[in-house]
């Protein structure tokens, strides 16, 4: 059986299925009774005042509680609204959820799940509108989510819930997210799995969480060139699957990455350079990444557009280097 | 007005009957370990024995061992970078701790710590950490999952004057008393941050922070273990009843450098002077000696008890560091191996 939901309606029935599971899940964060954005709504009337809570705006607090209630016993699932927001958080997501199992030797394990939004595209501004993920992935021990469709949505909170190690989960600003085919109840998406979701035989496109939608856009519009473009959605950054990234470039021979994040030092520069260490030999041509650039986000609507990754600036990426070999570039 | 209340309820700590002669000999006995303990890390540093950076608690051992009386295995403490004190307090054990600063695969931590994060969960010792204030929310975490699992169990948080200027107290005072969570926040206030000055950074009463919500709050002379005791007892009290948070400043000097490397670092530069840090050492301040004084005048220890308790650190602490020394090197693969537990659907 499928349902078809909306990605936020799919993170409330996760949260909804976990809550139920085990009684050590918590959630709690700034308006998480009322959900403003949605995907919390339903469960402070459902599971009650020990289970979820309204916290004060105290964001270095709720990450640090985090691991505490970790070392505890409890799994805290934290809302922290905006992926910007990890920033005045980022004590205890830096030096302490990423650190202390290493650091005790591996006697503390540190369920905690993290959910945020982020992203631009709805005039929210430069202080709301990240796509924060870059610094977590630098860190080393946090898992890095960024589900593009309501079902992985489900499954990879579920099986972040289930884990044992931090995981942030980001949720695509804005309008609930799209809409898709949800299996009903137990729906695991595994870590470090990517998804195919479109085959091609030309230029291979890594596109990333919402960027996911505008790759396969592009995909449409190059097939009508003549130009076959597969893409791929890593759904987790952190654990990365290099695996079929790997067997689509040695396929295809080009890589374009399309990250919502700025381009120094983001995920699209770290998949680079994974596909340049690892394979190339198979690269006909330099690999592209389609990012946003170094800039704070823009208020303006106009300028939004101008600055994040879209249909078009995928499209060029594609064909500045489709068909092109060694031989033609050298 | 709420201050009223909150010093009547200090004075009622107060007037509570102190350790019996037989506690009073246990508290005797954890602080003579901590500073004999602290006494050989601080040789073997100089020595250039250890690897890394050791900041020792010489002079402030009240505190610990004062509030640490009144914990169980089940209870929590988070710590500082300066925890040797709060974990051997809280009952962790001599042998791991010191086999993690000398880098050790018996370290309690494997050698992935070293002396400013010795842990030891299965004790309800959450971690001393090199982050100045990060035990503050730690421990609330604790103390929330305290209050859940509904058993009269409470996190005590150790930070310093110095942690006391990080927003983090703010936050946590606030969220903890609307929670009404069992935490006992020990603030030691050994008149340094580093090299800077206490009064230097830090304005108004470090107490009074606590008291603008209405925390119950207690001032206590952190040289007097008796006093830290009775404080402690009271605030323990009240978060095993339920009764929410509290908070204890405890003043205190702190003895040797911030850290043993301190000399070097600062190259001739001074923040205090010697005749300040020899009136500290005297008996009149000492925290142990002053203790010792204590059990002799009292009778309830004569000097051949003392001494017998004397030889008996000494044997622990001797032990530790052979056991320590003839450790195994840390194994180098657990950097990579112990960053996370595997087992996401993978
Ligand atoms: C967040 C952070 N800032 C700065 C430091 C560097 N530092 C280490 S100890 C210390 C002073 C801490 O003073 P206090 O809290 O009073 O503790 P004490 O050293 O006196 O025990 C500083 C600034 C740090 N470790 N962490």
């Amino acid at each position: 059986m499928v349902e078809r939901r909306r990605l936020i309606q799919a993170v409330n029935d996760a949260l909804f299925e976990e809550m139920e599971r085990d009684p050590k899940v918590l959630v709690y964060g700034e308006d998480v009774e009322l959900s403003i954005t949605g995907d919390m709504r339903g469960l402070h009337e459902h599971f009650g005042h020990d289970r979820i809570r309204n916290t004060p705006i105290c964001e270095a607090t709720l990450t640090g509680m985090a691991v505490g209630l970790a070392s505890v016993g409890y799994h805290a699932v934290v809302h922290m609204m905006f992926s910007n927001f990890f920033y005045t958080g980022m004590d205890a997501i830096g030096n302490q959820m990423a650190k202390l199992r290493l650091m005790t030797g591996g006697q503390v394990e540190l369920p905690i799940t993290i959910i945020a939004g982020y992203g631009g595209g709805a005039a929210n501004a430069a202080q709301h509108s990240d796509s924060a993920y870059p610094v977590l992935m630098n860190l080393g021990g946090v898992n890095v989510l960024t589900p593009s469709t309501p079902a992985d949505a489900k499954g990879l909170l579920k099986t972040a819930i289930r884990g044992r190690n931090p995981s942030f989960f980001l949720e695509p600003s804005g309008r609930g997210g799209e809409v898709g085919d949800v299996p009903d109840g137990e729906h695991l998406v595994p870590f470090g799995r990517a998804a195919v979701r479109r085959e091609g035989g030309d230029v291979t496109v890594l596109s990333i969480g919402r960027m996911v939608k505008p790759a396969l856009a592009a995909a449409d519009a190059l097939a009508g060139q003549g130009v076959s473009v597969e893409v791929i959605d890593p759904r987790t950054l952190v654990p990365f699957d290099e695996a079929s990234l790997l067997a689509s470039v040695e396929k295809t021979g080009h890589l374009v990455v399309v990250d919502e994040a700025r381009e120094c030092c983001g995920a699209a520069s770290q998949i680079a350079a994974v596909v340049a260490e690892k394979a190339f030999h198979a690269l006909e041509g330099p690999i592209r990444r389609v990012t946003t650039p170094n800039v704070a986000m823009p208020y303006a609507p106009n300028a939004e557009r101008h600055v994040i990754p879209g249909e078009e600036r995928i499209v060029a990426a594609v064909l500045s280097l489709a068909g092109r070999t060694h031989k033609a570039t050298a | 007005m709420a201050t009223t209340v909150i010093d009547r309820r200090t004075e009622q700590a107060a007037l509570r009957s102190g350790p019996s002669s037989a506690e009073l000999l246990e508290l005797y006995e954890r602080m003579l370990l901590v500073r004999r303990v602290e006494e050989r890390l601080r040789d073997d540093s100089a020595a250039g024995k250890l690897p890394g950076a050791v900041h020792l608690y010489i002079g402030e051992e009240a505190v610990a061992v004062g509030v640490c009386a009144h914990l169980g295995d089940r209870d929590y403490v988070t710590s500082t970078h300066r925890g040797h004190g709060h974990f051997l307090a809280k009952g962790g054990d001599v042998r791991a701790m010191m086999a993690e600063i000398w880098a050790k695969e018996e370290g309690i931590c494997r050698g992935m710590g070293g002396s400013m994060h010795v842990a030891d969960v299965s004790k309800g010792i959450l971690g001393a950490n090199g982050i100045v204030g990060a035990g503050l929310a730690i421990a609330t975490g604790a103390a929330f999952g305290a209050k859940l699992d509904g058993e009269g169990k409470l996190a005590a948080c150790f930070f310093g004057d110095g942690a006391s200027n990080q927003g983090v107290l703010m936050e946590t005072l606030n969220l903890s008393t609307l929670w009404e969570l069992p935490v006992v926040f020990v603030c030691e206030n050994n008149t340094f941050s580093e090299f800077t000055p206490s009064r230097e950074v830090t304005a108004g009463r470090i107490a009074d922070r606590a008291r603008a919500f209405a925390m119950p709050t207690a001032e206590v002379d952190g040289n007097d273990v008796v006093a830290v005791w009775r404080a402690a007892a009271d605030a323990v009290e009240r978060a095993r009843s339920g009764g929410g948070p509290s908070f204890i400043e405890a003043h205190t000097y702190r003895i040797q450098g911030h850290f043993e490397a301190e000399a070097f670092v600062l190259s001739g530069g001074r923040y205090r002077d010697d005749e300040e840090i020899a009136a500290w050492k005297k008996e009149e301040k000492d925290p142990v000696l002053r203790c010792r004084a204590t059990l002799l005048a009292s009778g309830a220890a004569d000097e051949a008890a003392l001494r017998a308790i004397e030889a008996r650190v000494l044997v622990q602490v001797d032990d530790a560091v052979r056991f320590a020394e003839a450790g195994t090197p840390a194994d180098p693969a657990l950097a990579e191996t112990l960053m996370f537990v595997r087992d996401e659907g993978a």
